[in-house]
């Protein structure tokens, strides 16, 4: 079995594999954990919408904090959306989309992609430099964050090679670059990068109790 | 530090603190250093439920919540993240109590936290955080940092690492009634002397009143005029209410130090009064960390809904403003600018109200560069007022409040909480500053409109105040 067909096959089976058993273990665990009724009188009983507004509003920083933190969000809305230019724009990626889920969508045209991919490699670079820089995001900083970078920036970095046929034979090329895609997989159920789900719940959650209060969100 | 060893308190004084502590991390207790960390993780995540464990799964430590903190925003310092303030139950969670524990011990990746690290962060935990919830705000992941906090005090009081002048002041309110020595007999003499000295018929221990009233022992003791405004108010409002000597003290030092047992004895007192009077509205004072208290933990304290409203004081005096049935002159014909306690406002959804009132006074509200759920903290909230050592960064936090209410040129500084007041006074003597906050109860109470009202008006309801 050559590289490429152990990333296309086995590698890939098994970091999806990690991947949904993961994180369906992780958000049971979280979950599954008991609630304890609230007997507080509520101020408001629309708790649902407060929980879907939360999740929408808080996509942007309130107009008080834009100016402390206009660089580090443009940074994470740049890297975030050319990932998903990325990932669900390319063609060849919906075409593999399509083999694993029957789904399918037009695609994007690869300039665009290609932009996309750069542009979220360099946000990345920045991001990083700005954790290693900044001393708050370095205080904060543990493995969970640089080796979450990591596994985030070699698949766009090693398909923008791919697609370029740099640096190596084109099947050893896509070859990496799949098997990065299997390290992200298999990593994100682990790591931070859990925050594709846990976003909407704990935004939800905090949108949910501080409605029940009237309290500011 | 054994308990008998601790030093004595002040609580005479403008303030209550000691002068010197002894140490800067302070102990109660004769736990073992073992036995202490065990403790506190054991208790910080006996609470946990499914919401704790969303908000400690996450962080994706984008710091952003730093900027939404006095603390950090002031002095520049990374420790006073609001996030890192938990750090070491992070830990403990992840390693303890997550999903994927079993591995975080079996390769030792998130290591056991040390006693040393525990009384690093007292400090973080107590003295840098008002748990006024500014960062909830900020969070792009909406974690409510503050109520991680609350927990992380769990730990933190039952493994005997509460600084030590909150840890007294919730040891004296739990054995003598009131953390400043407002006990029952106290309370009832001071009922009887601002009877007396402003001409305010007052009522003690009623057996049965539609309105129980509670007071802040900040109130009892160094606003004592709290007292006869509120039954000037309620007087004019025709009410039938009491104070009761089984149930007046509505702060809760329970919650502000992390003793969750105290925290209910505390705020049983007062449902048990309210139950024994039949009230059909609790009425909470001028204080923050009450209305929170009692307004959304009472009821689970309790273990069943109350029967019987719980209101802040700015939340009765707007709806009462507004249906008529409390008159007031349009006199205070003066430039005004609120200070929205967080606990009221910001977390407690009270915003609208304590305007209403300001307008119908007749005053030009000028509002704070940050106002209502964006207002910044005094720095006094959360029991760090009361930590003595915490003074020179509660200044530090203080800086906001004052550059933003100096910007508005309002001639008069009110607000809804007396602990916000002991903070501003404070803060206004350290600073020799030029402004006073004034209480919002007792603006209205000194512009109470007595002539007999429109013969349309309607008969109030104490128990008619919408949710």
């Amino acid at each position: 079995m050559d590289l490429l067909s152990f990333a296309r096959g086995p590698a890939l089976q098994w970091a999806l594999v990690i991947f949904v058993l993961g994180s369906l273990w992780r958000l049971a665990g979280i979950l599954l954990l008991r609630r304890k009724p609230d007997y507080a009188e509520p101020r408001s009983r629309a708790t649902w919408r407060g929980a879907l507004k939360l999740v929408v509003t808080r996509t942007w920083s309130r107009r008080e904090f834009r100016a402390s933190t206009a660089f580090g969000q443009s940074l994470g809305y740049v890297f975030h959306m050319g990932l998903v230019v990325v990932v669900f724009g390319f063609v060849p990626h919906i075409l593999f989309i399509h083999s694993l889920t029957g789904l399918q969508w037009p695609g994007l045209p690869s300039s665009i992609v290609y932009v996309s991919g750069a542009l979220t490699v360099a946000a990345l670079v920045a991001a990083l430099v700005r954790r290693l820089s900044h001393p708050v995001l370095r205080l904060l900083s543990n493995f969970d964050d640089y080796f979450s970078w990591l596994v985030t920036v070699t698949p766009v970095a090693t398909g923008l090679l791919a697609v370029a046929h740099l640096g190596a034979r084109y099947e050893t090329l896509l070859a990496v670059h799949i098997l990065s895609v299997c390290l992200l997989l298999a990593w994100l159920p682990f790591g931070k990068l859990m925050h594709v789900f846990l976003v909407f719940i704990s935004r939800g959650t905090t949108g949910a109790l501080f409605a029940r209060k009237g309290a500011s969100t | 530090m054994s308990e008998a060893a601790l030093p004595p308190l002040e609580t005479q004084g403008p303030r209550f603190g000691i002068k010197k502590p002894e140490q800067r991390q302070d102990i109660q207790g004769d736990l073992s250093d073992a036995a202490r960390v065990d403790t506190a993780m054991r208790e910080f995540v006996r609470d946990f439920g499914a919401v704790a464990a969303t908000y400690m799964e996450s962080c994706v430590h984008c710091g952003m919540c730093a900027e939404a903190c006095p603390f950090y925003v002031e002095t520049g310092d990374p420790k006073y993240t609001p996030i890192w303030k938990i750090e070491p139950f992070k830990q403990a969670y992840k390693r303890e109590v997550s999903p994927f524990a079993f591995f975080m011990r079996a390769f030792n990746l998130k290591r056991k936290v040390t006693l040393e690290e525990l009384e690093q962060w007292q400090e973080l935990i107590y003295d840098s955080c008002t748990m006024c919830g500014r960062c909830t705000l900020i969070c792009p992941m909406g974690i409510d940092i503050a109520s991680l906090v609350g927990l992380a005090r769990h730990g933190m009081h039952k493994a005997g690492l509460v600084p030590h002048e909150l840890w007294a002041a919730a040891e004296r309110a739990e054995r003598e009634g009131s953390p400043l020595g407002a006990t029952p007999k106290v309370f009832k003499e001071r009922v009887e002397w601002m009877g007396d000295e402003s001409g305010v018929a007052m009522h003690m221990d009623l057996e049965q009143a539609d309105v129980l009233v509670t007071m802040s022992s900040i109130e009892i003791q160094k606003y004592p005029q709290a007292l006869a405004a509120v039954a000037k108010v309620l007087n004019h409002m025709g009410l039938s209410w009491t104070f009761r000597s089984d149930g007046y003290e509505a702060t809760n030092f329970g919650l502000l130090s992390g003793n969750a047992d105290w925290q209910k004895d505390m705020s049983l007192k007062l449902i048990n009064a309210a139950i024994a009077c039949k009230a059909k509205v609790l009425l909470l004072p001028e204080c923050g960390h009450a209305y929170s208290a009692m307004r959304w933990a009472g009821a689970n304290v309790y273990g069943k809904p109350l029967p019987f409203k719980v209101r802040h004081i700015s939340e009765f005096l707007g709806e009462h403003v507004a249906d008529g049935s409390i008159r007031v002159k349009k006199d205070l014909e003066t430039t005004v600018t609120f200070h929205d306690p967080c606990q009221v406002a910001r977390r407690g959804g009270v915003f609208d109200a304590p305007r209403r009132v300001l307008a119908a006074l007749g005053a030009e509200v000028r509002e704070l560069q940050d106002s209502r759920g964006m207002s910044w903290c005094c720095g006094g909230g959360g029991g760090v007022i009361s930590i003595h050592r915490a003074d020179a960064i509660r200044y530090k936090a203080f800086q906001i409040k004052m550059r933003q209410v100096d910007a508005t040129g309002a001639a008069m500084l009110v607000t809804s909480c007396s602990n916000c007041r002991l903070s501003f006074d404070d803060s206004q003597a350290h600073f020799h500053w030029d402004k006073t906050a004034h209480s919002l109860l007792e603006a209205v109470a000194d512009h109470l409109d007595d002539a007999p009202p429109e013969p349309a008006a309607a008969a109030p309801s104490p128990g008619s105040t919408t949710p």
